[in-house]
């Protein structure tokens, strides 16, 4: 059982349906201008540290305008059409979305890594829906609980990371501009490209200038997005550490915040779970993504009385998995987003050996360039060590068991994050009795990391503040 | 025959359903509109907050356990007993310098508040959670659940004020650190009376009396608050509180306009509550 059962041929999907260009600009008021400044930086492609582009990275001077150009078109064109007008745009784009789904999907894995299949029937697809299903809410605003009329902020500033590029945009932008707002947003630096495609798409759909500005660069240029006078919205997806020095910066100001941020989600597994779906889910919830998942499950809980039979059929299961090529169609786990990413895994890995707890991988061959890690799965992990309070944001599961459901779910809730969790039993009361106590905003029973426009996301205590999703995600766009 | 000697009262805190002093053994001198000794209320201190935070936190998860209907009744019940006490709460407020008609109304409008909120116990949970139509084989619910612990800086307006940020803040379940009015904090003492005298559990509000300037931080810097309302905070304060608050990343409730004769919204409660979204895959 050790050995793989069945050698693959490659089966990469084809480069040339992108064309990348050697540098870009920034997305300013409805067309490509130079940055002001003379720093770039490149993004590469994670899976053999080539030089993929040249990005402006935007200065002061460059958000400015942006937010300018943003203001002016809340004011004069965005904000007074009518609904059904808008609808008609997010429609538009959602479909030119459906119709260059391929290109996004090939961009989107060679510029951050993650695998084709999953670019291509994740990503791309709820990126379709997102905007399709807040197209359809642009003109039912009065009907959605926040009054006859609510009215729309004016200018959002957006700051998104690069685990999900193109989705996170699409999460961001689309409810903003549902709503009546207009939109800044900044890009992650490792993964700018779909975003800056995206800004093609705003074109193509003929979306009025200043309505989508795209700005790229790195923190610096965040900081200065969030921090200007000039907007009246900040959303951010990111890191825990990040989102509090934002709240800070916004302190004070009558600025509006929404915050997505870390997690360290429990995935409890009864000993009446059916033990197959329980592997097939807890793979999915730590591997999926390369684990670059905020909600990803990367606290296995499992009842003391089945974690033997457990892990053997995980560890069986975790030898299948196919490691490389993010192009090739086979792949299940690809490229560690960044250096500076695969650095910070390693970090954390090493400290749970060290803290004392058993570290496992799958034989496996990883690529001799680029970024890289082994899917990993630490057992006798104690509470206390790193790897079960810390966020990896890599493909590195830690295994702690309970004995009683109580203390399944005191180890749970045993986190200042509150994002996600998992439960799996074949008993519906025990499911709901758990998912009453898990201090998670999104929990999901005998299934992990499913995701969709019409389902509020978002989290409990540090891992943040707002939806995004469903009805509730308007909420954040709108002045109630 | 002489007149007789009235039995004053001390006003003490209210926490975890008991009435301590501040350990801190201070108190500071309430007065009346024109001047003359009222009482001594205490002067909470750092300690006090801690102490009061961890009542709160012990309280939450019975009270947040409660069936909706059941806290329904508790607060309708609250409400009982505010009226039970109309007669005492009208003198406080004009012992405060309101005018008889304005402290009648004031308390009649309280009472009317307390009943109001009363009965979204079993009902925000209608109009804040949804069922989403998700585009596959799963049930998929959002409810809303209560923050947690709340910190609360309630307004100088003394009952009308106090009763409207206390009752919407603990009808959905959460419990809550209350620093009162400076000026006017003997009402707030009042209503803890009537609180424990109304089946409402020791520990879901706690009331301390004192300085703001010295408890709002140490409430807005505590790492097991989960939300903040800074009704009561100057303008000039907001900031750092606000920049305290991140810490744990609390959520913030700014300042209003504060107009509290105004008919309230669902925004009270809504800023101290959390969607909760749960999916299941549909199948035999």
């Amino acid at each position: 059982m050790d050995e793989k059962l069945f050698e693959y041929a490659p089966a990469p999907e084809s480069r040339s349906v992108v064309d990348i260009k050697p540098a870009y600009g920034l997305f300013i008021d409805g067309e490509w201008v130079d940055g002001s400044g003379e720093d770039r930086n490149k993004t590469i492609d994670p899976s053999n540290e080539e030089p993929l582009a040249e990005i402006a990275v935007a200065t002061a001077e460059d958000v400015d305008r942006a937010v300018a150009a943003a203001r002016r078109a809340h004011e004069k064109v965005w904000g007074p059409m009518p609904g059904r007008e808008r609808a008609k745009y997010l429609y538009r784009i959602a479909r030119i979305i459906q119709e260059r789904s391929r290109e996004l999907a090939v961009l989107e894995s060679i510029d951050n890594g993650k695998p084709i299949r999953e670019s291509r029937d994740v990503d791309v697809p709820l990126v379709a829906a997102h905007f399709f299903y807040y197209a359809g809410w642009a003109d039912k605003l009065g009907h959605a609980g926040f009054g006859a009329n609510p009215r729309s902020l004016g200018v959002a500033g957006q700051v998104i990371p690069w685990n999900f590029p193109l989705m996170m945009l699409a999460w961001k932008i689309a409810p903003a501009l549902a709503t009546g707002n207009t939109v800044v947003l900044k890009p992650a630096e490792t993964t700018p490209l779909t975003a800056l495609l995206f800004a093609e798409i705003c074109q193509q759909a003929e979306l009025p200038n200043g309505v989508v500005n795209i700005v790229t660069g790195a923190g610096g240029t965040g900081r200065l997005l969030v921090g200007h006078d000039g907007i009246d919205k900040v959303a951010f997806t990111g890191s825990t550490e990040v989102g509090k020095e934002i709240a800070r910066a916004v302190a004070g100001t009558r600025k509006r915040l929404t915050l997505e941020l870390g997690g360290k989600a429990a995935n409890i597994v009864f000993d009446d779970a059916p033990l197959d779906q329980a592997v097939e889910g807890i793979v999915n919830a730590i591997f999926f993504n390369q684990g670059h998942v905020c909600c990803a499950g990367s606290r296995l809980l499992v009842q003391e009385s089945v974690a033997g039979e457990l892990l053997d059929r995980l560890k069986r299961r975790m030898a299948t998995l196919r490691v490389g090529d993010p192009l090739d169609k086979n792949t299940d786990i690809g490229a560690i987003n960044s250096g500076e990413q695969l650095a910070k895994i390693r970090e954390l890995a090493d400290s749970g050996e060290d803290e004392g707890a058993e570290r496992w991988s799958p034989p496996c061959e990883l690529p001799q360039r680029g970024f890289w890690f082994a899917p990993t799965v630490f057992t006798g992990v104690a509470q206390s060590h790193r790897i079960a309070r810390e966020e990896i944001f890599g493909p590195v599961l830690s295994v702690l068991t309970f004995r009683t459901p109580d203390e399944a779910i005191e180890k749970a809730n045993n986190t200042p994050y509150g994002l996600s969790a998992g439960v799996w039993t074949e008993k519906g009361s025990r499911i709901l009795w758990a998912a009453e106590r898990l201090r998670a905003g999104v929990v999901w029973a005998n299934t992990f990391n499913k995701f969709d426009p019409a389902s509020p996301f978002g989290g409990y205590k540090e891992s943040g503040f707002g939806r995004e999703g469903g009805r509730h995600g308007l909420e954040a766009y709108l002045d109630v | 025959m002489s007149e007789r000697l009235s039995v004053r009262k001390t006003y003490k805190l209210y926490i975890g359903g008991a009435f301590p002093r501040s350990e801190s053994g201070r108190s500071y001198v309430v007065n009346d509109a024109k001047g003359r000794f009222l009482a001594n209320a205490s002067q909470a201190s750092r300690k006090d907050v801690r102490d009061a935070v961890v009542a709160a936190r012990k309280a939450f998860g019975g009270w947040s356990s409660r069936t909706p209907y059941n806290r329904g009744q508790i607060l309708y019940r609250v409400a009982e007993m505010l009226e039970g006490r109309r007669t005492q709460f009208v003198d406080e407020l004009r012992a405060g310098g309101a005018a008889k008609t304005a402290a009648s109304a004031e308390v009649d409008a309280a009472i009317d508040r307390w009943v109001w909120y009363a009965g979204w116990a079993d009902k925000i949970g209608a109009v804040a959670g949804n069922a989403n139509p998700v585009a596959g084989p799963f049930f998929n619910l959002s409810t809303p659940e209560p923050s947690g612990v709340v910190g609360i800086v309630a307004p100088d307006s003394a009952l009308l004020g106090l009763v409207s940020v206390v009752a919407p803040a603990i009808v959905t379940g959460n419990t809550a650190v209350v620093v009162a009015s400076e000026p006017a904090p003997l009402p707030a003492i009042t209503l803890a009376e009537v609180l424990a005298t109304s089946d409402l559990p020791g520990g879901v509000v706690n009331l301390l009396t004192g300085r703001r300037a010295e408890l709002a931080p140490w409430l807005a810097s505590h790492m097991d608050v989960n939300a903040i309302d800074l009704a009561g905070v100057s303008e000039e304060a907001v900031t750092d509180l606000e920049k305290a608050a991140a810490d744990n990343l609390k959520r913030v409730l700014r300042p209003g306009i504060g107009d509290w004769s105004a008919e309230p919204g669902t925004d009270r409660m809504t800023a101290f509550l959390e969607t909760k979204t749960v999916w299941h895959p549909v199948g035999v």
